[in-house]
């Protein structure tokens, strides 16, 4: 198998997710997306680790699971909280910081 | 005649095998599992549905992990269905059952000006694409057994031990962190 395949996989897929990221208003979808792109990364690490035929590369794959899974956890804790002061999760209404 | 022809079998079994081994299959399996995870992935960021756009990042996680065992990464496959499939998604689902509050289609989950999102990552993808192929061409991943666990584990408790320890922290903090943000008072 090529590894062409699977950076090219990788890179379909990272490059959907920044679309999503750019494309959509409600922040539950914007975190999917960001799911998405983090996908990506993962693909790309094993490959290089099956590539190069050195474990790190799942190693710091692991590592992105876990980050992950503690950002979605914070954005959706943050979510709710917007969601419960405004009663929209629309992102383009969070306008209080501009200046 | 027949001799003549079995001169060229024996030419062409010989030249199949001096060929490097290419496994159809794996490639086959490859390019099924891509072709649902692009799609899925798609649907993910158009589809007018909050729930389905979950239910097909679903189908995009699993095919990852699907992948990761391709390439022989076994314990982050399973690693990756429990963690995503079995935590991340139900979370999600959470989320948009408490944030949301009409069922089906959906209006307005799109930002005014999303049309620029296609440009961007067209450009985007040209740029990868390219840099790929140029850098990655010949490049082949050989068939192996998967990496033995035990040699994942060495790696976590000596190497990247620090690491490890911050991750656990991060985590532990996270988890704190979205129960301060989310509760009521």
């Amino acid at each position: 198998m090529l590894a062409v395949n699977f950076l090219l996989l990788a890179a379909v897929l990272f490059c959907i997710g920044v679309f999503g990221v750019i494309a959509r208003r409600n922040a539950v979808l914007v975190l999917m997306s960001i799911e998405l792109i983090l996908a990506a990364v993962n693909l790309n690490f094993v490959a290089f680790a099956m590539m190069n035929d050195n474990i790190d590369g799942q190693v710091f794959a692991l590592f992105v699971i876990a980050i992950a899974a503690a950002e979605v956890g914070v954005g959706l804790a943050m979510v709710l909280m917007i969601y419960r002061n405004r009663k929209s999760i629309a992102l383009d209404g969070l306008s209080e910081m501009k200046g | 005649m027949v001799a003549r022809w079995t001169v060229n079998l024996h030419a062409l079994i010989a030249q199949t095998d001096a060929e490097p081994a290419v496994n159809v299959a794996l490639n086959i399996g490859f390019g099924l599992i891509a072709t649902v995870m692009i799609f899925a992935a798609f649907s993910v960021v158009t589809t007018k549905n909050v729930v389905h756009a979950a239910l097909y990042l679903v189908l995009v996680l699993a095919g990852v992990a699907a992948q990761f065992i391709l390439a022989s990464a076994e314990f982050l496959a399973v690693a990756q269905v429990m963690v995503y499939i079995g935590a991340v998604m139900v979370l999600f689902l959470f989320g948009i059952m408490l944030t949301r509050a009409q069922i089906g289609k959906e209006d307005g989950l799109n930002n005014q000006g999303w049309q620029l999102g296609i440009p961007v990552a067209v450009v985007l993808f040209g740029l990868l694409g390219y840099v790929i192929f140029n850098t990655f061409e010949d490049d082949v991943l050989e068939e192996r057994a998967p990496f033995p666990t035990e040699q994942l584990s060495d790696q976590y408790l000596s190497a990247y031990l620090v690491p490890f320890l911050a991750v656990s922290f991060v985590l532990l903090a996270a988890a704190i962190g979205a129960i301060v943000l989310a509760r009521k008072d």
